[in-house]
């Protein structure tokens, strides 16, 4: 028998590097029937997937009675009944010439977030467009992403031209709108390509119904294309994973290159701590290299003892790279949890995790007209311009440069869940400009002057619990024993310094914000601050524990149902609310999320207002 | 020059590096397979020249193959490995066995429950695999770092990014993380890999003369005398070799005259099955390996 497998050979040991490619398109552009018509074609869908590939296209298969190649891709068993695909498959095939790596990434209009993942790794894009219907918001939309994520080279696969009669002037038309539309996004290549991934045209071989079309086919195209460096060449850099001390005489430091390469006896720089010593020795498992470049995880021993940990550093020491705590980025927020400015994230940039908030949403693009928009919040698929602030200064590159050192992303401190990921622009050299002026008299001089140490009550708790009454109670009790003390609360802060603010939820954090920032200068002059605000959520409470020392500050929850407390409605709010007359209103409409481990815990459906302010007077006793 | 293959080792290595610094207290999950086998050896080179630093966990279900249990004893020798082996012990009780409880409960009670049971009993928080992503069309989409809740489940739709070479491997209490290096390796990869290290693997994966019997075109191996012949059925010898091992009732071999990784890689090249149609435990029904995944199975 023939063998319907001969043309297959494998790639030698000495095989070239795979290429990584990923597919985009609309949702029917035909993305995963154009990967399964390449892995038929090529012959490497195998005997036993080609029958289970039939079966299923009887069963499932919009394709009529013939083989429907999207089910060979969509693994999920909810997305065959669905008939969507709703996440990144990654798919390898390998021809004569070439290994080929592809992230196939749902076209639907919601799954910016899963095109950003296939993106990061990919180095060409395949963009399908259908052309019976022409370009799309999607074809606008999945081109700025790719290019975003430094994509810098385009198949546009012109798809379905078995329904344009095979119209040269239709393709022609489509390409150069094409063309016009991507001008701005710099891409290096723009290889038009008209197929038809469900009958084959162009896909392997040129097809006998396009003989205007003079190009290579789509996968002889893919075996032959030289895949561009979109990084300059760069010195040596390479972020430290781990620190190998197999015993005491050997200290070896263990890392991925993401740039340039290294040999022995070449000098290097620990950043951030900016120490200079020599490459000894390069060790890869029980070898030892005459050198290694990027892309290489090796094992480097130095010359010298130097400070150098996990998340730091090494670098050539005539390599261009710089040392910042501010940035610019473009952020793409990923989750359901709204992003907000002020909100501490982690932040993973090569091996380093480090404390970030973002402290300006710059503008929000329009993805189908890429129009600057402002906004306050980032919502699941936004892409963003924003700078963001570290709590210390990291090593890092420009995403342009290099995607390794350059993209990060965002992890929620609570749920753990990665939330964004970002491609850093440059660094904003704000940090060095407003070094603080140094003062003579220090809190420790006005802590002794007046005999009391500075620190923030900081009560917590639903509309009506109580706060403002416990908040005066507890005042009286310390004004009484003489102590300097001042209470923050709405009617103080919401009139004057924050007037120009609302109850949005973006609105809510910024409150917030500058409360704890107004209680840290007031507990730096050695006053005892009590602050009365229902601050409903966790990661801003926990951002202004942050801003103080360890016992500075003490969350205390006023903990009253909001049963209860709408009973109460000393201010008639709850009232209001309901017949609608407040839209944000904590309890009803926004919510409250409860301490998990306040320092003090009144529940103030047990206790009376002269119980509640006796256990807060012991604990003010016992920190004393 | 920088090879497709050695992008591979770089990746794989870089992941095991990761996942070990996030780790509390990792394992490498050993099946004794040419795919365990490689990621042992990549352990090894990604940690050299200190000792693996943490130890490997086989889930051994009591019907592997004679020869895989030499293979793994020998290993379990070698002095700077640590091996931990698992048999659930309910199962003993109740002599499960895949002739009688058929391969669904077998592999439930000896595979996946017996997992979970030895990963709770250690407090593994991280266990590394040898899964690739071109076995299986569910596999195909399970990210790098795969999440596991409380119970071990994997949820397909809630499964975080991973960009770039970053992972996010923080997590809360009870909960674990199954990583797995080899994901962008495909079996030829693995061929040529085991051909560039010269490594040694289980002797079933090359072609001898064999005894076999031959149940509706599928080729078991007489391994021991606990297999049950049907009515007229008998053992032949037959010039056999297997793609993948597991319990050897379970292990379709194929016919084959390949006795070196280069001749797999020719053999391979001219096949038109693909590796996981030897596995009986895939063909259950459709969809079967990612429902034994949701339940926890590996």
């Amino acid at each position: 028998m023939p063998s319907l497998f001969h043309q297959r050979q494998i790639a030698a040991s000495l095989s070239p590097r795979s290429v990584k490619l990923m597919t985009c398109g609309s949702v029917d552009d035909g993305k995963s029937t154009l990967i399964g018509r390449l892995l038929f074609e090529a012959n490497l869908i195998t005997e036993d997937q080609l029958a289970r590939l039939m079966d299923l296209s009887k069963r499932h298969g919009t394709n009529d009675d013939q083989i429907d190649f999207s089910l060979l891709l969509d693994g999920l068993s909810a997305e065959r009944e669905q008939n969507i695909t709703i996440d990144v498959a990654y798919r390898f095939f390998n021809t004569s010439r070439r290994s080929f790596r592809v992230a196939d990434v749902p076209g639907h209009k919601e799954y910016t977030k899963n095109m950003v993942t296939g993106a990061s790794t990919a180095e060409i894009a395949i963009l399908l467009v259908d052309a019976s219907q022409g370009l799309s918001e999607q074809t606008r939309r999945h081109s700025f992403i790719i290019s975003l994520l430094g994509i810098k080279q385009i198949v546009l696969a012109i798809n379905k031209i078995d329904l344009i009669a095979f119209s040269s002037d239709a393709v022609s038309k489509i390409v150069s709108e094409y063309k016009s539309m991507a001008e701005p996004l710099a891409f290096e290549t723009i290889m038009p390509i008209p197929i038809s991934a469900r009958h084959g045209d162009n896909v392997i071989k040129n097809s006998e119904n396009t003989p205007w079309y003079t190009g290579t086919p789509l996968l002889q195209y893919l075996e032959e294309i030289e895949v561009s460096s979109s990084e300059p060449s760069a010195g040596y850099v390479m972020p430290i994973q781990w620190v190998n001390r197999q015993n005491s005489d050997f200290r070896g430091f263990a890392g991925t290159i993401a740039a340039g390469s290294i040999e022995p006896g070449q000098k290097v720089i620990s950043l951030p701590s900016n120490q200079t010593t020599t490459i000894r020795q390069i060790i890869l498992g029980s070898e030892k290299l005459p050198s290694a470049s990027k892309g290489e995880a090796v094992t480097v021993v130095l010359d010298d003892e130097i400070d150098l940990s996990r998340g730091d550093v090494l670098a050539a020491s005539d390599a261009d790279i710089d040392v910042s705590d501010q940035f610019e980025a473009d952020l793409v927020w990923m989750d359901g949890e709204m992003g907000f400015a002020g909100r501490p994230y982690w932040m993973m940039l090569g091996s380093a995790k480090i404390s970030a908030k973002i402290t300006k949403i710059k503008y929000k693009y329009d993805l189908n007209t890429l129009a600057k928009l402002s906004d306050t919040k980032l919502q699941c698929n936004d892409i963003a311009s924003i700078t963001i602030k570290l709590d210390q200064a990291v090593p890092f590159l420009s995403y342009q440069t290099n995607r390794e050192l350059g993209g990060f992303i965002l992890v929620d401190r609570f749920n753990l869940r990665t939330v964004a990921a970002g491609m850093i622009k440059h660094s904003l050299h704000r940090a060095s400009n407003i070094r603080q002026q140094h003062f003579d008299v220090s809190r420790a001089s006005r802590e002794t002057l007046s005999g009391q140490k500075g620190q923030v009550f900081w009560l917590t708790g639903l509309s009506g619990a109580g706060k403002s009454t416990i908040a005066n109670e507890f005042e009286k009790a310390l004004h009484k024993r003489g102590l300097n003390t001042y209470i923050l609360d709405g009617d103080n802060i919401r009139t004057g310094l924050n007037g120009d603010l609302g109850f949005t939820d973006a609105d809510r954090i910024e409150n917030i914000r500058r409360v704890a920032e107004v209680a840290k200068l007031m507990v730096d002059a050695g006053l005892i601050v009590i602050t009365a605000f229902i601050s409903p959520f966790r990661p801003e409470r926990e951002a202004a524990r942050a801003l103080f020392d360890e016992g500075d500050f003490s969350e205390i929850y006023i903990d009253t149902p909001i049963e209860i407390a709408e009973q109460r409605d000393s201010k008639g709010l709850y009232k209001k609310a309901r017949s609608g007359g407040i839209p944000n209103f904590t309890g009803m409409f926004s919510s409250y999320e409860p301490p998990f481990a306040p320092e003090v815990h009144l529940t103030t459906s047990v206790l009376t207002i002269d119980q509640c302010v006796a256990k807060l007077l012991d604990y003010f006793e016992k920190s004393q | 020059m920088r090879s497709h293959l050695s992008d591979l080792e770089a990746e794989a290595i870089h992941i095991l590096r990761e996942a070990y610094v996030q780790a509390i207290n990792p394992v490498l999950l050993y099946s004794i397979g040419k795919d365990s086998s490689v990621l042992l050896h990549l352990a090894r080179k990604a940690f050299a020249p200190a000792q693996l630093p943490f130890p490997l966990l086989h889930i051994d279900t009591l019907w592997k193959f004679k020869e895989m249990y030499t293979f793994r004893e020998r290993i379990r020798s070698q002095q700077d490995l640590q091996m931990f082996v698992y048999v659930n012990p309910e199962g003993v009780k109740r002599n499960i066995n895949p002739f009688n409880d058929g391969s669904r409960i077998h592999t439930d009670i000896m595979k996946t429950q017996a997992l979970k049971q030895a990963l709770n009993q250690h407090e593994f928080d991280v266990a590394f695999g040898g899964a690739r992503r071109d076995e299986e069309s569910s596999r195909a989409k399970e990210r790098v770092f795969s999440f596991r809740n409380m119970e071990h489940h994997w949820d397909a739709k809630n499964q975080r990014p991973e960009l770039w070479q970053t992972y996010n491997a923080l997590k809360h209490p009870g909960e674990s993380i199954r990583v797995f290096p080899l994901s962008n390796w495909t079996e030829q990869d693995i061929w040529l890999y085991v051909e560039q290290e010269s490594l040694e693997l289980v002797p079933l994966y090359y072609a001898a003369e064999r005894p076999v019997i031959v149940r509706e075109g599928f080729i078991m191996m007489a391994d021991d005398e606990r297999i049950q012949l049907l009515p007229n059925e008998r053992i032949e010898n037959k010039r056999i070799r297997f793609r993948t091992l597991g319990c050897f009732p379970l292990s379709g071999a194929i016919e084959s005259n390949a006795e070196t990784p280069q001749q797999i890689l020719k053999e391979l090249e001219d096949s038109k099955w693909s590796e996981r149609h030897g596995r009986k435990i895939d063909t259950d029904e459709l969809s079967s390996l990612e429902r034994k995944k949701q339940e926890g199975y590996f």
